[in-house]
């Protein structure tokens, strides 16, 4: 009997067998694709009760802004968030595959998860792939040691901080954080600052834009306020909108009637042996 | 050359009022050299729920026989269709999988969802997934349907108003890309039916 080669889930990883083809096309000089990458100012600091995360929220794609309102700051744990600059698919992927190791960890030890725990999970897996999944991250939470910020690079090394900035816009944001952060700000201080960090990434640097997600996490007590400044609203609307004076033509048109869905419900007698 | 612009595509996903519409142009090309006009590329996974696939032909192909095959599997374990979110997640899943030696694709998935909810999202050949509130687009002639979209887009449309904007965004885009076009493929999908409609374009 010939061996079948089933197409069954693969036990997790990456899978390499179309790398062979792929390096054949590029011999033959086709370009590889550009993948959406999220420009980004990402930022973070500590203030007296805990850590202030902060995100632009614009996806480009080469020169194109293909998503205006992207979540960049993605949920750990309950009380860990992580922003996330770089290729958007290694951001979304790693967070989201240490989220789940965090929360089976929680589930194994009964204990609340502890933001070096997920640097290291983090940062061990990107050493492992050798800076080849392109994410930066920008890691705060609070947990019983207290309140943590670290940044981690592509290739697997952290900072621990007590104000980071990541991203192309990290310049920018990082010339307000250096000539206004101070210790000790109080809540309101320390939005109002990040606020205006991630404004200033939006309106210099071309890879970051539109909107601002500000995260507050406190000792058991998070805040994500999403689209937190709105400063660049779209005020040039027409009022009317389009209307199209001349029609489609149409060549055929097949209408599809869906079947409505029939609920069952279990009644009657059970049937006598 | 980019591999994208091996084939030719355009694709592009609106949200109406408690409906979607989901359209593609029908050229498949060879570089420059026009092979056939009535290839498909969006394909209906169940009753409710589209795929469009851009990109590179083959890839489109083979990504949307792995994906049916997975989906079947699925109605047999659970008895029941996917959710057009869990169906995201899927593919955004199968692509990474393959991150460093993707599948050459950019898929448009389309769904009504629970309570009939319109679903839109598309993804990069990575599987990044971005999820939209009013439209996504994919293909060559990306660049001009993000423009002609965000003209042409009003939130909570009628289907047949909801057609008539995709259409005139899908042909009005396409007519400005050498390696899209020869007619238009759109589906409109409401909760009680689904009409298939080929347009009337340029063959150019």
């Amino acid at each position: 009997m010939s061996k079948l080669e089933f197409d069954v889930p693969a036990k997790g990883g990456f899978s390499f067998d179309l790398c062979k083809r792929n390096e054949m096309l590029m011999k033959k000089g086709v370009q590889p694709p550009s993948y959406r990458k999220t420009g980004t100012t990402i930022v973070g600091l500590i203030f007296q009760d805990g850590v202030i995360l902060g995100a632009d929220t614009r996806a480009t794609e080469g020169p194109i802004v293909c998503d205006k309102n992207c979540e960049k700051i993605h949920y750990m744990a309950p009380n860990i968030y992580c922003c996330g600059a770089g290729t958007a698919a290694d951001t979304e992927a790693v967070t989201d595959m240490v989220s789940s190791q965090l929360q089976l960890h929680r589930h194994h030890t009964g204990r609340e998860s502890r933001v070096i725990t997920a640097l290291t999970l983090l940062k061990s897996h990107l050493f492992n792939y050798q800076g080849y999944v392109q994410a930066a991250l920008v890691l705060g939470g609070v947990d019983v040691t207290g309140p943590h910020l670290h940044t981690i690079y592509p290739h697997g090394s952290t900072d621990t901080l007590p104000f980071a900035t990541m991203g192309s816009g990290s310049l920018a944001a990082m010339a307000v954080f250096e000539s206004k952060y101070h210790e000790g700000l109080t809540r309101d201080e320390g939005i109002k600052l990040v606020t205006e960090a991630i404004c200033s990434g939006i309106f210099n640097d071309l890879g970051s834009g539109s909107n601002v997600d500000v995260c507050v996490i406190t000792k058991g007590h998070k805040e994500y306020l999403r689209n937190h400044l709105l400063p660049n609203p779209r005020s040039y609307v027409s009022a009317k909108g389009f209307s199209f004076s001349k029609k489609t033509e149409v060549l055929l048109t097949k209408v599809t009637p869906l079947k409505e869905k029939v609920e069952i419900i279990q009644s009657g007698e059970a049937m006598e042996e | 050359m980019s591999i994208f612009e091996y084939n030719g595509s355009a694709l592009v996903a609106m949200v109406g009022k408690n409906c979607f519409a989901i359209a593609s142009d029908r050229r498949l090309g060879v570089q420059l050299q026009t092979i056939a006009t009535d290839f498909q590329k969006i394909y209906q996974i169940h009753d409710r729920l589209f795929l469009g696939l851009s990109g590179l032909g083959t890839d489109a192909q083979t990504l949307y026989q792995r994906l049916v095959f997975r989906h079947k599997l699925y109605q047999l374990r659970e008895e029941r269709d996917m959710k057009p979110e869990t169906f995201a997640s899927l593919v955004s899943a199968l692509l990474y999988e393959k991150r460093f030696g993707p599948y050459f694709c950019q898929p448009v998935i389309a769904g009504l969802g629970d309570e009939d909810k319109p679903f839109i999202c598309t993804m990069d050949s990575i599987g990044a997934k971005e999820l939209a509130k009013d439209f996504v687009v994919a293909g060559t002639a990306s660049e001009s349907l993000y423009g002609a979209c965000e003209a042409m887009f009003k939130p909570d449309m009628e289907p047949e108003e909801l057609f008539e904007t995709v259409s005139q965004a899908l042909l009005s885009s396409v007519d400005r890309d050498c390696l899209s076009g020869w007619g238009g493929h759109v589906y409109v999908v409401t909760p009680t039916e689904v009409k298939e409609r080929m347009l009337k374009g340029r063959m150019d």
